[in-house]
């Protein structure tokens, strides 16, 4: 039986919660909670209410999602 | 999703030797299945003669109630990919059909796919099967100690995207042993060097999902159907393999599946 792969998909970035995590606007117009990516941590990337940023989620739990881009 | 979901495990040749057993109950399993594929059939009768094999046999079909599953095998017909949910759909002359099953017993997995044909079919379709049928093995053949994930995937996508056909992305193989779905997670696309390095004793499924058309896929409302978005047929092959030095050794086997279909003059090569 085939594994699903963790979905990628953009929003945008509505508020700023704490600990990095943030509420994003799917463009389904679906609102979730995402975490900012190890990665992204890593390099001081800042992310601001209205970027507009990449999500991976898994297939299997539709309610988080990883930040792992923000666009330019 | 914990932090063991990471972790590959590498099995040792007693653990090899079940799957080994297990891989060859799967491939009777099959060829149960193949014997009765005719149009007229539901695909119903044959989840029936695959559950009943592999219980005759002491195992448990690994599919049934995983997640929900409902059935013992998943039938893809047509423009399904993956997942299809055996139904009282009769199957028609010209139809292409996907047969995914799994076995566990003694403690582990065994899983394989094939893909067969309904009657006559034309010839574009019919290339379709032979060249996911040889994508397969193509990246089996990328399935040694050296190389890393991203060798296999990319020999797959690379063989069926020079055919002009699609590769699907959001479903791929995956690493078999105690769970049926482990570490790797091994796409049928990629990029060479990429991914985790196959090590002795890393078992996974290899399995293209290759569709005619274009490779969009969508999720039909029953949560587990699979089916190309523009409606083309996809086909699907699948083997569960060890790596070694060298070259991998298939671990399941089409060998009773293509004695029935040679029977019936249908083996595809």
């Amino acid at each position: 039986m085939a594994k699903q792969s963790n979905i990628e998909v953009d929003g945008i970035i509505t508020e700023a919660l704490s600990n990095a995590m943030f509420r994003v606007r799917l463009e389904n117009q679906h609102e979730l909670i995402a975490h900012i990516s190890g990665k992204m941590r890593m390099n001081y990337i800042r992310i601001l209410p209205g970027d507009k940023v990449r999500l991976e989620m898994s297939p299997y739990d539709l309610t988080k999602a990883r930040i792992t881009y923000r666009y330019k | 999703m914990s932090k063991k979901d990471k972790i590959i495990y590498l099995k040792s040749e007693e653990e090899l030797d079940i799957i080994r057993k297990n891989g060859h109950i799967l491939g009777k399993a099959h060829a149960e299945v193949a014997k009765l594929i005719e149009p007229g059939v539901t695909t119903k009768a044959l989840d029936k003669v695959a559950f009943d094999y592999i219980k005759d046999n002491q195992g448990q079909p690994s599919f049934l109630n995983y997640n929900g599953f409902p059935s013992s095998l998943c039938i893809s017909v047509n423009d399904v990919v993956v997942h299809g949910i055996p139904s009282n759909r009769a199957l028609r002359d010209g139809d292409i059909i996907s047969v995914d099953c799994g076995v566990y017993k003694n403690g582990f997995h065994a899983d394989s796919a094939y893909t067969y044909t309904v009657g006559e079919v034309i010839d574009e379709v019919l290339d379709l099967l032979k060249h996911t049928y040889r994508s397969l093995f193509k990246g089996i053949e990328q399935a040694k100690v050296g190389n890393r994930v991203g060798d296999v995937s990319f020999a797959v996508q690379n063989y069926a995207e020079s055919h002009k056909y699609g590769v699907v992305r959001e479903l791929v193989g995956h690493g078999v042993g105690k769970y049926l779905h482990e570490s790797p997670e091994v796409p049928n696309f990629g990029k060479r060097g990429n991914g985790p390095k196959l090590l002795e004793g890393m078992v996974i499924a290899i399995e293209p999902m290759i569709t005619l058309g274009k490779r969009a896929v969508v999720q039909e409302n029953d949560n587990w159907t699979i089916r190309t978005e523009d409606r083309r047929q996809a086909a699907h092959f699948e083997h569960t393999v060890v790596v070694r030095k060298g070259t991998a050794e298939i671990l399941t086997t089409f060998q009773y599946i293509e004695e029935v279909l040679s029977k019936k003059s249908l083996v595809i090569s």
